[in-house]
């Protein structure tokens, strides 16, 4: 219960910050790190959209930070689980893909939800995140 | 016996040796709108057009790839495969349960007879049957389904719940007798967040008739 609760609230925490009505994109460090992890920013957003495109039943899709590896990672949740606590990774860009998220104005196509999420990605937010993760 | 769904046609001369088998969507037993205004029109549509369907095609594909991978020998890839067709096979088998187990209000019944008789063994009164599913159904974390179920074992009715698309028998061992969808596709667009309300409401279009069917059926197993 705590998990799904204190999970729920930490996700939602996180999402706000993660959407802006003027996104921007990424660069200097937070690119290079894409671009050494993906290859590119368009393969990141490949990815990461497959990924919460397939979660099964309800759940995020994660851009994550691994500080062992110093590496971005993408992962899923199901339901509430925070990323950090369950997966270690810590949390960059999350993509919530409960129906509630996206179901009154997409119905049942969850892709174009994902696809358009990109266009109010807040990237200096992720930024900030990523920055804070490297010190970590 | 020719038919659209036969692949592996074997060349003349030879037996029809394999035929792949293919789910379809099953009707609606009502039109969209029957079950109003409990559950609108547009979410029977959404949900049995475009969820249901989609549990159909990709359980075909799963089913079909799964086969593939077996006759191979690839044991790794049939494994990963073991994941979709617990989902995709678990959506439709719930889905086709779920419509016959609502019928338009006008339609509906009280259960009598030996399941009325069953309830009130397992449960002391249909009100408090009523109460346990509603109560497990609304307190499904994340998407599920809560179920009336029979276990054969221990001759008695149960109330569980399932994540995801879980199918019941399979993974709990309870024959379904009636569930309630509580993914938010099932409600979200009429109740918004307020799942209790359409949790307490279907009770309304509980096609009593459809359930003690499979009671019946399920003391027979």
């Amino acid at each position: 219960m705590q998990l799904f609760n204190g999970g729920g609230h930490i996700n939602h925490t996180i999402f706000w910050t993660n959407l802006s009505p003027h996104g921007g994109e990424p660069s200097g460090e937070l690119l290079n790190q894409i671009k050494a992890d993906f290859g590119s920013l368009e393969n990141l957003q490949k990815q990461l959209s497959t990924a919460s495109i397939g979660v099964q039943g309800s759940g995020w899709g994660w851009l994550g930070y691994c500080k062992n590896q110093k590496k971005l990672k993408i992962t899923t949740c199901q339901n509430q689980d925070p990323l950090e606590a369950t997966t270690g990774l810590i949390p960059l860009f999350g993509i919530d893909v409960w129906e509630h998220a996206y179901y009154l104005q997409y119905k049942n196509v969850r892709p174009d939800y994902v696809h358009s999420i990109w266009k109010i990605c807040n990237w200096k937010n992720v930024d900030e995140r990523y920055q804070s993760a490297r010190q970590q | 016996m020719i038919g659209k769904n036969l692949n592996n046609i074997v060349p003349a001369g030879r037996c029809l040796i394999s035929k792949r088998f293919k789910h379809v969507l099953p009707d609606l037993p009502y039109d969209y709108n029957a079950l109003e205004p409990v559950i609108s029109a547009e979410i029977m549509q959404l949900h049995h057009q475009k969820h249901h369907a989609t549990y159909v095609n990709n359980l075909n594909i799963a089913e079909e790839k799964t086969q593939e991978a077996i006759a191979k020998g690839d044991i790794r890839a049939a494994i990963q495969l073991s994941t979709n067709l617990k989902f995709n096979g678990g959506g439709h088998i719930n889905h086709s349960i779920f419509w016959t187990n609502l019928c338009p209000f006008k339609d509906g019944c009280e259960p009598s007879g030996e399941l009325l008789n069953q309830i009130k063994a397992d449960f002391g009164s249909l009100e408090n049957l009523q109460k346990q599913l509603s109560t497990a159904a609304i307190g499904v974390q994340g998407s599920g389904w809560a179920w009336l179920g029979y276990s054969k074992d221990l001759k008695q009715l149960k109330v569980a719940a399932c994540p995801n698309q879980d199918p019941l028998e399979p993974t709990k061992a309870l024959i379904p007798l009636f569930g309630i969808d509580v993914w938010e596709h099932a409600y979200y667009l009429q109740y918004k967040n307020v799942r209790p309300d359409y949790v307490n409401a279907i009770w309304k279009i509980c096609n009593w008739k459809n359930v003690d069917e499979r009671y019946q059926s399920a003391k027979q197993q």
